[in-house]
């Protein structure tokens, strides 16, 4: 039913309908909403699961993996300092190829402190061997939990579901909420294949001496990129079932014929389409190329959208410090050595720490590539608060 | 598309207005977006909401920048925060103040509307929070979104003994400018 709601509870509602028999989390602003609804479901009777309270997102984390490794679905919810915190268990769950679902309310990280959103805190743990899907409004963020749990559960590999903290998790519009039943069809309950059980001891993420641990990182790394099949899959078997597109790995927007290609993921692909939209009334033919699943990494979807595009522009809500553009270096490393002579894969990096992103600062992004490539540029940056002292 | 921005102090229920708003235009049948921009949370602290409403799906995600429609729920905002900023020449700024519009000596073209919102807020709901009447007034002067929408939309969000207070606050304020 469509409804018109917080993006936190609607994901929260579609949560409780893939029935989790354990939550563990620990409340940080933006992804509270979240945890509060699934708690209060819990509370109120209306979902059957144990939620466990506990002292840290370490601990959330680590009760997760444990649940799951007893044979329960398992869910959870953090962002920002809360995922740094849970780290070191974040690695482990995707080394014991868990099928947690772990929603990730996209913030920027600290010092200097910042509630408010970026994608630092998601794209800091992109090597951790975790599947990591974007979301571009709050029906696909409530679409992709339903999918997360069926990758997850058919890969054996953990999902982040990463929404845009506060432009997502707190905004209110319409999303249509499935039935219980259409869910319990879509999504059959879960029959682990290895379960820790006391009755028949087993270890798991043990031990692995040097004869051993290179190839436990090698199937890791296959089984990510393996799991591309698994996600095309399940996005095209929610389709047919809910009748609407979500997730994937890339979607586009009128890039066919586009001079210039801007590649970005989650909710600034709105304001992007938007911009396009105005400039294609000016004659201008800008094209989108929107990275749904950023883990495993679409190289070869972008190299086949992108092939016979000269001009293209990364903007994306993350830094390497030290480096660059994160997004960028992965989109220029999508063209085989002999195809990157003559193409211009401009970087921009916008919105850090909840920066507002406006249309204008996003048609000057499309003036100036269209004059020259950009190696890196901050957009929207303030020169007047920086003095050559600081640097 | 129509953009609505709302001022206030935290604990005036900014966001609140601005949800409330956004799904009784979704019930009038509309699409609709409400964000909140927050700082730090907490009560006083200057604190922004934004709406959108169109007949179409509203993709962006820009703050809103240059509203239509302005609604400043704490009128000593407008002596320390540059409420007026992008207000479109042809707008509207409906203020919670005892004041007469005029008296309020805004520099803009936009139209000024009044409303003692805090005022009534206590006769009424007992509580100095003022945003059902200055919900009610909104939509009274403007006709974007249906009263009966509104009412529904607080009595889901708040049922019972407050919703209903809420209700007769938004009442009084649809009197009030009905009259004018």
């Amino acid at each position: 039913m469509l409804k018109q709601i917080e993006g936190s509870y609607g994901v929260a509602e579609v949560v409780a309908m893939c029935r989790p028999n354990v939550i563990s989390a620990y409340p940080i602003t933006p992804q509270t909403h979240i945890v509060e609804d699934l708690a209060m479901l819990v509370g109120q009777g209306k979902l059957d699961a144990e939620f466990v309270n506990v002292e840290s997102e370490f601990a959330a984390a680590s009760v997760v993996l444990g649940a799951s490794a007893a044979g329960a679905r398992a869910y959870s919810a953090t962002t920002s300092q809360g995922l740094l915190l849970m780290c070191e268990v974040i690695y482990c769950i995707a080394g014991m190829r868990l099928p947690i679902v772990l929603t990730i309310a996209n913030r920027a990280i600290s010092a200097p402190l910042s509630i408010w959103n970026d994608q630092q805190d998601s794209m800091a743990l992109r090597d951790a061997g975790w599947i990591q899907l974007h979301a571009e409004d709050n029906q696909e963020a409530a679409d992709l939990h339903i999918q997360a749990f069926k990758i997850a559960e058919e890969t054996h590999l953990p999902v982040m579901v990463c929404m845009d903290g506060f432009i997502l998790t707190h905004a209110y519009e319409p999303v249509d909420i499935p039935e219980p039943k259409e869910v319990d069809v879509f999504l059959p309950s879960f029959t682990p294949k290895h379960i820790v059980d006391p009755r028949a001891p087993k270890g798991i993420g043990l031990y692995a001496d040097p004869r051993f641990y290179l190839e436990t990182r090698y199937i890791l790394h296959r089984a990510l990129e393996k799991s591309e099949d698994t996600i095309k899959k399940v996005s095209s078997e929610f389709s047919k079932a809910f009748g609407r597109d979500s997730g994937g790995f890339i979607k586009t927007y009128k890039l066919k014929d586009a001079d210039l290609a801007i590649v970005s993921m989650g909710s600034v692909v709105g304001t992007i389409k938007d911009l396009i939209d105005q400039l294609e009334e000016e004659g201008k033919k800008v094209g989108l190329l929107q990275i749904c699943s950023y883990r495993p990494f679409p190289r070869q979807a972008i190299y086949e959208a992108l092939k016979d595009k000269m001009n293209i522009v990364v903007l994306e809500k993350s830094v390497s410090l030290g480096r660059g553009g994160i997004l960028a270096s992965d989109v220029r490393w999508s063209f085989p050595r002999a195809e990157k002579k003559d193409r211009n894969i401009s970087s921009f990096i916008a919105g850090l720490g909840g920066r507002n992103i406006p249309m204008e600062d996003l048609r000057y992004m499309v003036e100036k590539v269209e004059k020259e490539p950009v190696e890196l540029e901050f957009l929207g940056l303030k020169k007047e608060l920086i003095s050559d002292k600081d640097l | 598309m129509i953009e609505i921005r709302i001022h206030g102090r935290g604990g005036q229920g900014n966001v609140a207005a601005a949800e409330l708003l956004s799904i009784a235009a979704f019930k009038d049948g509309k699409f609709s977006q409400a964000f909140p921009s927050f700082g730090a949370e907490r009560i006083g602290a200057p604190v922004m909401a934004f709406v959108r409403i169109d007949d179409k799906k509203i993709r962006t995600r820009e703050d809103v920048r240059h509203p239509d429609y302005l609604i400043v729920q704490d009128e000593n905002l407008l002596e320390t925060v540059p409420i007026l900023d992008g207000l479109k020449p042809d707008g509207l700024i409906l203020v919670n103040s005892e004041k007469k519009p005029e008296d309020l000596q805004l520099k803009t073209t936009a139209k000024v509307e009044t409303i003692p919102a805090t005022e009534i807020a206590l006769e009424i709901i007992g509580r100095p929070i003022p945003n059902a009447v200055m919900i009610g007034a909104f939509c009274t002067i403007t006709g974007l979104v249906s009263l009966d929408a509104v009412q529904e939309s607080i009595m889901g969000k708040f049922p019972g003994r407050v919703g209903e207070n809420n209700v007769a606050a938004l009442e009084r304020a649809h009197e009030i400018m009905q009259k004018r």
